[in-house]
């Protein structure tokens, strides 16, 4: 069994992670504190990732991204990269479809977050980036990293946008929801039934380990 | 003056107008009913939010000036807030809360701090395993850790179970009078006010007036506002009499002698309920009532008294003593009362 799809799976889902915590944090932060209308729109925009077919998504990118598109052409024309059909333009994908998971849960923590501590802080003399990541990243660190680890398990199971963006190359782009679906189109089921069992497995051990961490931390200090 | 505010800002209906100073080592007091905007004052000295207009100078340097575009940041005006819920850092440690805004040289203060606010062997505790009480101290000694110049404190006993607060209470005046800067203390609680701070300034729908001794408050308030916050029950329309030095209450059909003068604008009679006193039949001031309840505090009777010749419907005047004096007395009995002259208050409304 080649485990190239495994490996090109985990590292797709975690660099994309690493993205999406950081922007969605950005964005989460930021659009709290918008005037309503503001946030209102943005919100629209940012979350409809969440509701479209990723396969809409997918063209959606295809039509920025692609290499006769403006974009990608631009791209692809001063630095020689094209954009789709990589192994790391299923990060593109995996990024638009999982980002307002992340960004929604980030917001819906930071706004439960008690504004006064923030103001505390100031008050007492901190920086403002001391109180963003040592007071109000730990108080809010249970929707966080809740959202962090959903926008894995998705990024893990993405398959609509990812296939449009990056397609099915053996060896190169292959990653284990497509490939799946590829064994199966191809009728070889039995390859098809293990590949479904290893991510079964994966799931599993992520949802397994955020119920252990919330666990230990519900005993904490909330 | 070592603090002095002078700030409005509008939040669409509501107009906060403040004007107050305190000097070094006093703890004025701002007091009014909740909602009056107290909180919003002290936000805006400590530059959590932003006036539309005025001037803030603390110890001669200036914190907000609107005319000459200065608004500092709250890092650097060095104001400690003590926040109504403490504001304590959940996710560390007693120690790790007071340390919070120490280098690591000076951590040996937050030991010092510890020990003066009797907070030993707290020090691994979260701010969730202490009580109220220890909460607060926890919450002053991370404040006098960061070496303040002045220092809010916003309803600072709300928080705390009544058995509890005269205790901090006093703690409280002592860490100020340890502290020697200037201090504002929001409260509605004129008690806490009486025995906390010597000067007070009454906060009516957001507009403050001048400072005044916290005696003078109870003895001579200028307005029914600030006879309402400073605990006088009996408030009622008045007017001049047929000669000088008499007041006319329609509503319980008497006609009083008052010690003070009838001022342009005055139209109600003030009188707290424990200046009000059994008399003789006769006496100054004296007209008689009809008990209508008997209401029991600890060390104290109060009576809501309808006077005779008052009119359906009109405000009953309230008259409160010591148990010694009003023992016996029960619902629908006839009493004699007298307004002394002297406690006899003509405000503006």
């Amino acid at each position: 069994m080649d485990w190239y799809p495994l490996v090109n799976s985990l590292r797709v889902a975690a660099i994309s992670t690493g993205a999406v915590f950081l922007l969605g944090i950005f964005a989460a932060y930021y659009i709290a504190k918008a005037p309503r209308l503001v946030k209102g729109l943005l919100d629209v925009v940012l979350t409809l990732p969440l509701v479209l077919p990723p396969t809409v998504v997918g063209y959606l990118l295809l039509l920025a991204l692609g290499p006769r598109r403006p974009l990608g052409s631009w791209i692809l024309e001063h630095f020689g990269v094209r954009l789709t059909m990589q192994w790391w333009s299923a990060i593109l994908a995996t990024v638009a479809v999982t980002f307002p998971l992340m960004y929604r849960t980030a917001r819906g923590a930071f706004e439960s977050f008690d504004e006064t501590l923030a103001q505390a802080g100031r008050t007492l003399g901190l920086s403002n980036a001391y109180i963003f990541w040592r007071i109000r990243m730990p108080v809010c660190r249970q929707g966080i990293l809740a959202g962090t680890v959903l926008s894995f398990a998705r990024a893990l199971g993405e398959y609509g946008a990812t296939s449009m963006v990056a397609g099915y190359t053996p060896g190169r782009t292959a990653a284990i929801s497509t490939t799946v679906y590829q064994l199966w189109r191809t009728g070889q089921d039995g390859l098809a039934l293990r590949w479904v069992l290893v991510n079964l497995a994966i799931s599993a051990a992520v949802l397994l380990a955020v119920n252990l961490l919330e666990r230990k931390e519900a005993g904490k200090w909330r | 003056m070592a603090l002095t505010v002078q700030i409005r800002k509008r939040y669409g209906d509501f107009m906060l107008d403040v004007d107050f100073s305190a000097g070094n080592g006093e703890a004025l007091a701002l007091l009014g009913a909740s909602g009056s905007g107290k909180s919003t004052a002290l936000r805006c000295i400590a530059g959590i939010c932003c006036p539309d207009r005025g001037r803030i100078e603390l110890d001669g340097e200036i914190l907000f000036d609107s005319r000459r575009g200065i608004d500092l940041p709250p890092q650097r005006r060095r104001i400690g807030y003590l926040f109504q819920q403490y504001a304590l850092f959940p996710h560390m440690t007693v120690e790790q809360n007071i340390a919070v805004c120490l280098d690591r040289r000076q951590r040996a203060q937050a030991g010092e701090l510890m020990v003066l606010l009797r907070l030993e062997g707290t020090e691994k505790l979260l701010p969730r395993q202490l009580s109220g009480g220890q909460q607060q101290r926890v919450a002053l000694a991370r404040i006098l850790a960061s070496r303040p110049r002045a220092i809010l404190l916003d309803e600072p006993l709300s928080a705390l179970d009544v058995c509890l607060r005269r205790q901090l209470e006093q703690e409280l005046r002592d860490v100020l009078a340890r502290f020697g800067g200037p201090a504002v203390w929001v409260s509605h609680d004129l008690g806490e006010v009486c025995r906390s701070c010597r000067r007070v300034c009454v906060l009516e729908d957001g507009r403050s007036s001048p400072a005044v001794g916290t005696r003078e408050l109870i003895e001579a308030p200028g307005t029914a506002g600030a006879a309402r916050i400073s605990g006088c029950r009996n408030l009622v329309g008045a007017c001049p009499g047929a000669e000088p030095g008499l007041v006319r209450v329609p509503e319980w059909g008497v006609t009083l002698r008052a010690a003070g003068v009838w001022r342009e604008g005055a139209s109600l009679l003030g009188i707290r309920a424990e200046r009000v006193r059994p008399a003789e039949e006769g006496a100054e001031n004296a007209f008689p009532c009809r008990v209508r309840q008997v209401v029991e505090d600890v060390s104290a009777i109060e009576l809501a008294l309808v006077p005779e010749g008052a009119e359906e419907g009109s405000a009953v005047l309230w008259m409160e003593a010591g148990r010694s004096v009003l023992a016996g007395t029960e619902g629908g009995e006839r009493i004699w009362v007298s307004l002394p002259s002297e406690d006899i208050l003509l405000l503006r409304e």
